[in-house]
């Protein structure tokens, strides 16, 4: 999967015959890949008894049709953005991360802590602090996984899944018994001074004099797409970076190189659930103003889908985000038209999506590929992928 | 008198708590041999939750249509090997990454259940609740009154072994059956080489391809199984995320079980244990710690899974060859 990312991005093979150019690998082949789940989704929403074109286009204008909507559309892409690049540092790593929303879980306590304290400060004193709490106990959260992983030699998949329920008890624990509101019956934390909450972009545009409708949609969608550009910079244009994309793509040439696995792994662990705990500055900071149960809601998981579709690169990581952030908030919206559709039909879309583009990454692509090697004219049949 | 009395109520305690471990046990222990089939063959699946909730739902909604638990409990197998079957192909034919494939069957099911749920019974993502006769039948033993005036045992036979689910007499069966697979049958002996060295089998003229359908295909029947179980024996019907993590629970167990039949038994058993203590223990103050919070006995499973896999109580050593796609020629 790097794979594919680096040469998405290299693009050194455009357009030279006998080769495939890039373009394929990252933009027709995740389009076949999302065309096979919405075709298979389109046959469950038929099975069910509804048009599948007709969910489709009221779900298209739920979610972008109108300001307030794509405010909601916008909300979802954050944390999905987030997760998405959490997924994709590892993957660059040769690690998969399963764990981004125990992360995620672990991030809004941190960015929620400091809601809680920081009482009548200034917002952006509260943000900062949030985002650098939120980023601290995400990465934590991973480390100890990466830490396991690279002197211990526990695989991360297992760990990672353990760490999201331990992460689960660990804040009901917190919620119920020691950080719930005194004389509450719902296991939440007061609401935060109002002072500290991060501001809504309607606010944030009305201050400059333009007037969009309220919206969840608040300041971390601009940190999640600096985290983008952040995320390419490090990656690709500093030494850092390359250390462990060189690990992830070949670990004993890493040690000959002098890279240290062990170092990058968990500095990529670290990144990635600091990535994911920035989740909790959308959700606890920006809209819900108090730390509550399960207000991840399977971001992470989602995060996977997004890192694959997206081919681990920023740009296509946005481009995958805002289509599964038009699909939550669609979904959603399509389930108070249709009866007998509901929001979970969404997760169906997701899960064919992480199998067709991850799982069966290698059902379109070979074929795909040997197509476009003919028309180049090549007669390298041979020399296919191995 | 009295003495005698309260050795009563204790030895009862002590039942009911064996009773809900066993309870709990049973959905562990078909899922993590499950997996235990397919892991040792070569091919790692964290779906079984996917599996799981499958086969919950299409055991429940079956039985619930046809009033027959029979043909829910095959219906809950059809489903859940179909989606053994997608991973299969995903891993083994297209060699594709075996964690992301299981992955995607969990969050595909976890939507598809209910939403199907949702379209055909319209109750909020659950089926209807199941009248007796279409739930699975407990096996009635003889003897409960003959044995009820002996001490000790007669309570035991009355509680613990009289009046068990059909699929727990069933999953017993399964344990012996899958230790004598691995340690004694010629099917047995291949699946783990396959796990181990796959070229080395593929040396000796058998089809790795064939062997890893065949593991793949009876997780799928068990994992549908222990889904039956959870809607239609243990409870009556489907409800939104019935699973609840089991699946993964039962992955732990496998872990925990050093991919080993017994080791992977006990530790079903372990976990299930602490789930039914964690139960009578709420609120309950102890000598010396006090009340101990339930999420942290709720949470004693994977942290003694993570230590384990670190190598702080003992070591688990995976099959060699799982997770990876084996490619005939290089």
């Amino acid at each position: 999967m790097a794979q594919d990312a680096a040469q998405g991005v290299t693009g050194r093979s455009f357009g030279r015959p006998g080769e495939v150019p890039g373009w394929v690998g990252y933009a027709l082949l995740p389009l076949l890949n999302l065309l096979a789940a919405l075709a298979l989704s389109g046959l469950v929403i038929l099975v069910i008894g509804e048009n599948p074109l007709d969910v489709l286009a009221l779900l298209v204008t739920e979610a972008v049709g109108y300001p307030e909507a794509i405010g909601y559309t916008l909300y979802y892409t954050t944390s999905y953005i987030f997760t998405g690049l959490a997924v994709a540092i590892a993957f660059h790593c040769g690690l998969f991360n399963i764990g981004g929303e125990g992360q995620a879980y672990l991030g809004g306590l941190g960015a929620g802590l400091v809601g809680l304290a920081l009482t009548g400060w200034p917002w952006p004193v509260a943000a900062l602090g949030a985002v650098a709490l939120s980023a601290l106990f995400g990465a934590v959260w991973a480390a100890i996984p990466g830490w396991l992983q690279a002197k211990r030699g526990s695989h991360i998949v297992i760990t990672t899944i353990m760490f999201n329920f331990i992460a689960a008890a660990v804040m009901t624990y917190l919620l119920v018994d020691v950080l719930i509101r005194p004389g509450s019956q719902s296991p939440e934390t007061r609401e935060f001074d109002p002072g500290v909450w991060l501001p809504t972009m309607d606010r944030v545009l009305g201050w400059a004099g333009i007037a969009v409708p309220a919206s969840p949609l608040n300041l971390s969608f601009l940190w999640a797409l600096a985290c983008c550009a952040l995320f390419y910079l490090f990656l690709w244009r500093t030494r850092w970076g390359y250390e462990i994309r060189t690990v992830g793509r070949n670990e004993r040439a890493a040690v000959y190189a002098g890279i240290s696995p062990a170092r990058n792994i968990i500095l990529a662990m670290a990144i990635s659930g600091a990535l994911a705990g920035f989740v909790g500055v959308n959700e606890i900071m920006g809209v819900q103003h108090r730390i509550l149960l399960n207000f991840t809601g399977g971001v992470g998981f989602v995060g996977i889908a997004v890192a694959l579709m997206g081919r681990n690169h920023p740009v296509g990581i946005v481009l995958a985000a805002l289509l599964f952030g038009v699909l939550a908030q669609g979904g959603g919206q399509v389930s108070f038209e249709y009866p007998t559709v509901n929001r979970e039909l969404v997760m169906v879309i997701q899960g064919l999506v992480i199998l067709f583009a991850g799982a069966l990454e290698n059902l379109f692509k070979p074929r795909v590929e040997a197509l476009f090697r003919r028309r180049g004219g090549g007669h390298d049949g041979g020399t296919a992928h191995g | 008198m009295m003495g005698e009395q309260r050795m009563d109520d204790a030895l009862l305690v002590v039942l009911l708590l064996a009773d809900a471990t066993i309870r709990v046990a049973t959905p562990l222990v078909l899922a993590a041999f499950a997996a235990l089939y397919s892991e040792r063959a070569g091919v790692v699946d964290i779906g079984l939750e996917g599996k799981m909730l499958a086969g919950a739902f299409f055991a429940a909604a079956v039985a619930s249509s046809t009033g027959s638990p029979w043909l829910g409990l095959g219906a809950a197998v059809a489903a859940s090997v179909a989606l053994a079957l997608v991973h299969g192909f995903a891993c083994i034919t297209h060699k594709g990454n075996q964690v992301v494939s299981g992955m995607a069957i969990n969050i595909l099911v976890a939507g598809l259940a209910p939403t199907l749920a949702y379209a055909w019974f319209r109750q909020g993502g659950q089926t209807p609740l199941l009248p007796g006769e279409a739930r699975l039948p407990q096996i009635h033993l003889p003897g409960v009154e003959a044995l009820s005036g002996v001490p000790v045992l007669g309570p035991v036979y009355r509680e613990l072994i009289d009046d068990a689910s059909v699929l727990i007499w069933l999953t017993v069966l399964l344990v012996v059956a899958t230790h004598w697979v691995f340690t004694r049958s010629r099917f047995g002996l291949r699946l783990r080489a396959v796990g181990e060295n796959p070229s080395a089998v593929d040396t000796a003229g058998l089809s790795v391809t064939r062997l890893r359908y065949q593991a793949v295909i009876i997780t799928g029947v068990l994992t549908g199984i222990a889904g039956a179980y959870l809607s239609t024996a243990h409870g009556a019907g489907f409800v939104r995320d019935m699973t609840a993590g089991k699946g993964y629970l039962a992955l732990a167990a496998l872990i925990f079980g050093k991919w080993r039949p017994w080791p992977t038994l006990f530790a079903c058993l372990l976990f299930a244990f602490t789930d039914a203590v964690q139960v009578r223990l709420q609120g309950v103050p102890l000598p010396v710690v006090g009340v101990i919070p339930v999420q942290f006995i709720q949470m004693l499973p994977y942290v003694l899974t993570v230590l384990l896999l670190a190598g702080f109580v003992g070591r688990a050593v995976a099959p060699k060859a799982s997770g990876v796609p084996y490619v005939k020629e290089r």
